[in-house]
């Protein structure tokens, strides 16, 4: 992976809202590098700001969103570009794949013709080509009978198909960057797989960087190369997976390894061990770290201070925790086991 | 956008007292959306201060509405703000005492056809099956009774006095508020918490009246308020068609029919009566929407 | 789809014939419709008044007479008037044509206005020009039709003294007599309609602009829309190819579900303008407590519906790709 190029830079990306209540600021201060092929999970609960990040990337924010930081693709600032330069960049260089596929296709048009739209969109070809084109992405899609299924409309499809198709849209014309944001989540369990492997192969097809954002830190583990862990609109974590896994060096990521179901009896007891509280408002973040308050190591200073993002196990294993040395070695129960009894006790 | 920041304040409320954000209450939240709505704000006071001069200004007024004055069909002046007509009444009075009138049908009839059109539709769509085919056919029924037919003769037949011209407006209108009601009762109804009423026993009428007309409410008190707005201007073509209230009671509707043939003679007979019937009805219409906005919050979400 | 539609035409039936017998009662209850007759100077010999009551049906029984009407309708004969010598039939065909017009253009002009118009509000939402259009819809929403229709009648007096000639008639549906070939007929014809069908279209636009409007923020706001800006389509086509194309789907049931209050509209603008369409024939037939008359127009504008509501029905088919195999 290393010495590949790099493809995208984000560098302190920010993104707020107004809203009558005041500024919600939803993106504060994300910064990460995707070199070709490299697939980046982006792991944080709703709200922690993983799919405006991804937005604020494509260009596809509300006019009322407030944008700094930097995007560059290839060199290529992205933050402020003008519209027509944006558009041969959306689903031409870098292509996306949404949460849902049942709300992500129009009900009106056959799918055929809406991922030859696609190719249309940045390619100079006949319609005939096109709709070809189409063909061939569906076969790849594994979509059998690719030919007569491109004339169907999107509700003669499952869940997983209509998925299958959207990869097949975003993979149209060999973008070098694939952002897919919660591909699997409305999706049944069982065919999670399978939308898993078409991404996989829509990647490898076109040796695109993708960036994968999920909730669900199981499906990093067997995709991803690198992990970027996010809470209340910051990136806490960022590292390789076996880092983050076998390594997590902020109490969250911690946390979200600790209510991970696992059939391996890796853990002792079959319990999972849950975060409690829930994230806080982004609209009036207190000063000190976000995490604090559901954190079972806080200190007085993390009420205080907001951690910054440094060096942890390795130069490249990043955590913004001011405790990151102790977490060494420690497991999820070891640390939030405590919780329980620290919150009957109503200490500190 | 603003829903996230909703949910996001209520969550910190579990925050130690670093951060002091209140919970709303559902109406509360209601409240300060419609508040939020600028154009109804300003309709809501607009009304408001209609409802006060035709009331109150109505009474204390230097004429009253049957008043003849020694000055007939004069313009507008300063003894009489909207003119008087050829008999010499006083339009201002006339007016005042007209939108009286019209305000008291429309809201009868807003009430009568709201209570008949909710407890109908609720009914019919909680039911479901052979009991709502039934309801809606006669809802069905209802609508296709022409109006004009239906209050033509039945305001020959009584005389025509105002309470009646909006019980036969209310008798056609309430089928509107039922089919609204029924739609939004067929999917409350399959809610867990309804679902879960039933488990536990709770008997039909008391879902209906406890869950159902409760959880309906937004969008039964936004159609009722659109409602008063149409039924103004029913009453007004009523009463234009001459099917309407009948002299010597008056209404906005039956002012400006009798003015009908004077607008190029006595055109103040027409404007006046007829800018307060706008203004009313565009008011009521207002609030609605900022009811609308209120209650359903989704409407206004905003991405593209 | 078709089949879901024709068994909506067959509930009709029973639904019409339930109508027009509660119409048929409240007309006949209303009052004696031979009392313009018995009312004259000198009064008319009781032989007259028998006749007459014999011609009407009037000796039979109130069930009798409802059921000798519905049994004529079906062989096409609508019963005797009021009115001597006024052929039912003939009469509310040649009305329904005048009418129709009226309605017909009203509804393209509604349709296309409000289309343009839901459509912009939608794309610049809370901007001025948002604001602009909101407030003309909700006052034309919040217009007396007559009160409007008046206020464009004079309008149009007022133009045709500023031009020194008629532009637009102010009254009646063509004039008796017309000089000329077909083009100044058909002149003389638009001329008339000009002022009733802008009337009638305006009320209809008030509340089909918000509804388009609604339905088009909707889907500006769906996955789909803002996949296809990912796609890198221009905002032009994203809002053509696939917003709006969507989103006139809903406004085809909206029309259908208006027309009955369409037709109630063009009663009054008819009346209004003094033509001798369908409002004019039941206001008149209503006056003179013609209960044959006013089941024929009750028929009629049931009819109406029911045939706009299955082009709706099919409309809505053709549009949305859904339908089809539900």
């Amino acid at each position: 992976m290393t010495g590949r190029e790099t493809v995208l830079e984000v560098e302190d990306l920010t993104v707020s809202f107004p809203t009558e209540d005041g500024l919600v600021r939803a993106v504060r201060g994300v910064s990460y590098d995707l070199r070709q092929g490299e697939v980046l999970g982006i792991v944080g609960e709703s709200g922690s700001g993983k799919s405006v990040t991804s937005m604020a990337v494509m260009g596809l924010l509300p006019g009322s969103a407030k944008v700094g930081g930097s995007v560059r693709f290839r060199g290529r600032e992205l933050i402020g570009a003008p519209d027509k330069e944006m558009r041969s960049i959306r689903g031409g260089r870098i292509a996306m794949v949404f949460q849902d596929p049942m709300t992500s296709l129009n009900p009106v048009y056959p799918v055929g013709d809406q991922i030859a739209e696609a190719v249309r969109a940045h390619n100079d070809v006949s319609a005939a080509a096109a709709r070809e084109r189409a063909v061939e992405l569906l076969a790849m899609m594994q979509i059998p009978r690719p030919r007569e299924r491109a004339r169907d409309y999107p509700h003669e499809f499952s869940g997983g198909m209509r998925q299958r198709v959207v990869i097949a849209t975003a993979m149209a014309n060999d973008p070098d960057v694939i952002i897919a944001d919660e591909p699997t989540t409305a999706l049944d369990v069982t065919v999670q797989a399978q939308v898993l492997r078409a991404l996989e192969t829509a990647r490898a097809a076109t040796d695109a960087a993708m960036v994968l954002i999920t909730h669900d830190l199981g499906v990093v583990a067997g995709t991803a190369d690198r992990v970027l862990v996010m809470y209340a609109g910051r990136p806490v974590e960022l590292g390789s997976v076996d880092d983050i896994y076998y390594e997590p060096r902020m109490p969250y990521t911690l946390g979200l390894i600790g209510s991970l179901p696992r059939l391996d009896n890796a853990r002792r007891g079959d319990r999972l061990i849950p975060i409690t509280g829930s994230p806080p408002s982004l609209l009036e973040l207190p000063p000190g770290c976000p995490f604090a308050p559901r954190c079972p190591m806080r200190q007085e200073n993390c009420e205080t201070a907001e951690p910054e993002l440094l060096a942890a196990s390795t130069a490249d294993h990043l955590a913004a925790c001011h405790f990151s040395a102790d977490l060494e070695g420690r497991r999820p129960e070891d640390v939030f086991a405590q919780t329980s009894v620290d919150n009957a006790g109503g200490a500190r | 956008m603003s829903d996230d920041t909703e949910v996001a304040i209520r969550r910190t409320s579990n925050r130690p007292a670093a951060v002091v954000v209140r919970q709303r209450s559902q109406a509360e939240l209601v409240l300060r959306r419609f508040l939020r709505h600028k154009a109804a704000v300003i309709s809501l006071v607009l009304f408001v201060g209609v409802i006060l001069l035709a009331f109150v200004g109505g009474a204390l007024w230097r004429y009253d509405y049957a008043d003849i004055t020694s000055a007939p069909s004069v313009p507008p002046s300063f003894e009489h703000p909207f003119g008087t007509d050829n008999l010499g009444h006083d339009t201002f009075a006339q007016v005042l005492r007209g939108t009286q009138r019209s305000i008291e049908i429309a809201l009868l009839i807003a009430f009568l056809a709201g209570l008949v059109g909710t407890l109908w539709g609720a009914f019919s769509g909680y039911y479901r099956g052979i009991t709502d085919s039934v309801m809606m056919r006669f809802v069905d029924l209802v609508l296709t009774l022409p109006l004009l037919a239906v209050a033509a003769v039945l305001t020959r037949a009584t005389s025509g006095s105002w309470w009646f011209v909006a019980l036969v407006i209310a008798a056609l209108q309430w089928a509107y508020v039922a089919r609204v009601v029924r739609g939004v009762v067929l999917s409350l109804r399959e809610k867990e918490y309804i679902e879960a009423s039933r488990a536990l026993g709770a008997t039909d009428r008391w879902i209906i009246f406890r869950h159902v007309i409760p959880n309906a409410l937004g969008p039964i008190i936004v159609n009722v308020t659109i409602l008063v707005a149409a039924a103004i201007l029913v009453e007004t073509a009523l009463s234009f068609l001459g099917l309407g209230v009948q002299p010597p009671d008056t209404s906005l509707g039956l002012l400006v029919s009798e003015a009908g043939t004077a607008v190029s003679t006595r055109p103040w007979l027409f404007y006046f009566p007829g800018v307060f019937i706008v203004v009313i009805a565009l008011t009521i219409n207002f609030i609605g929407d900022g009811l609308r906005d209120a209650f359903d919050p989704t409407q206004r979400k905003v991405r593209a | 789809m078709l089949a879901y539609s024709f068994r909506r035409l067959l509930v009709s039936i029973p639904v019409i014939v339930a109508s027009t017998f509660v119409v048929f009662l409240l007309v006949t209850l209303s009052g004696d419709p031979l009392a313009n007759l018995k009312g004259r100077n000198p009064p008319p010999s009781p032989q007259v008044i028998a006749v007459e009551e014999q011609r009407l049906h009037l000796d039979e029984p109130m069930l009798q007479r409802y059921i000798t009407w519905i049994s004529g309708v079906v062989r096409g004969d609508f019963g005797p008037s009021v009115r001597t010598n006024l052929d039912i039939g003939h009469e509310i065909v040649t009305r329904f044509g005048v009418t129709v017009r009226l309605i017909a253009v009203a509804v393209l002009l509604a349709l296309v206005l409000a289309v343009v118009v839901g459509v912009l509000s939608a794309v610049k939402q809370y901007s001025s020009t948002d604001y602009g259009f909101t407030f003309a819809a909700f006052l034309f929403l919040s217009m007396p039709s007559f009160w409007f229709a008046v206020l464009l009648k004079q309008g149009g007096i007022s133009l045709n003294n500023l031009v020194g000639d008629r532009v637009v008639y102010t009254i009646g549906e063509r004039s008796v007599v017309v000089d000329g070939g077909a083009w100044a007929q058909l002149a003389d014809t638009a001329g008339h309609m000009v002022l009733p069908t802008i009337s009638l279209a305006l009320i209809s636009f008030g509340a089909w602009s918000r509804f388009q409007r609604a339905s088009m923020l909707d889907v500006l706001n769906s996955d789909y829309v803002l996949f296809a800006r990912a796609k890198g389509l221009s905002r032009r086509r994203v809002v053509v190819r696939h917003a709006l194309r969507t989103a006139l789907i809903p406004m085809t049931t909206i029309t259908a579900l208006d027309f009955a209050s369409l037709v109630s509209g063009a009663v009054i603008i008819e009346t209004v303008f003094q033509w001798r369409g369908l409002g004019d024939f039941l206001v008149t037939s209503v006056n003179q407590r013609d209960a044959y008359a006013v089941l024929a127009w009750l028929l009629v504008v049931a009819v109406a519906v029911i045939v706009f509501n299955l082009i709706a029905d099919l409309l809505y088919a053709l549009l949305d790709p859904r339908i089809r195999y539900e």
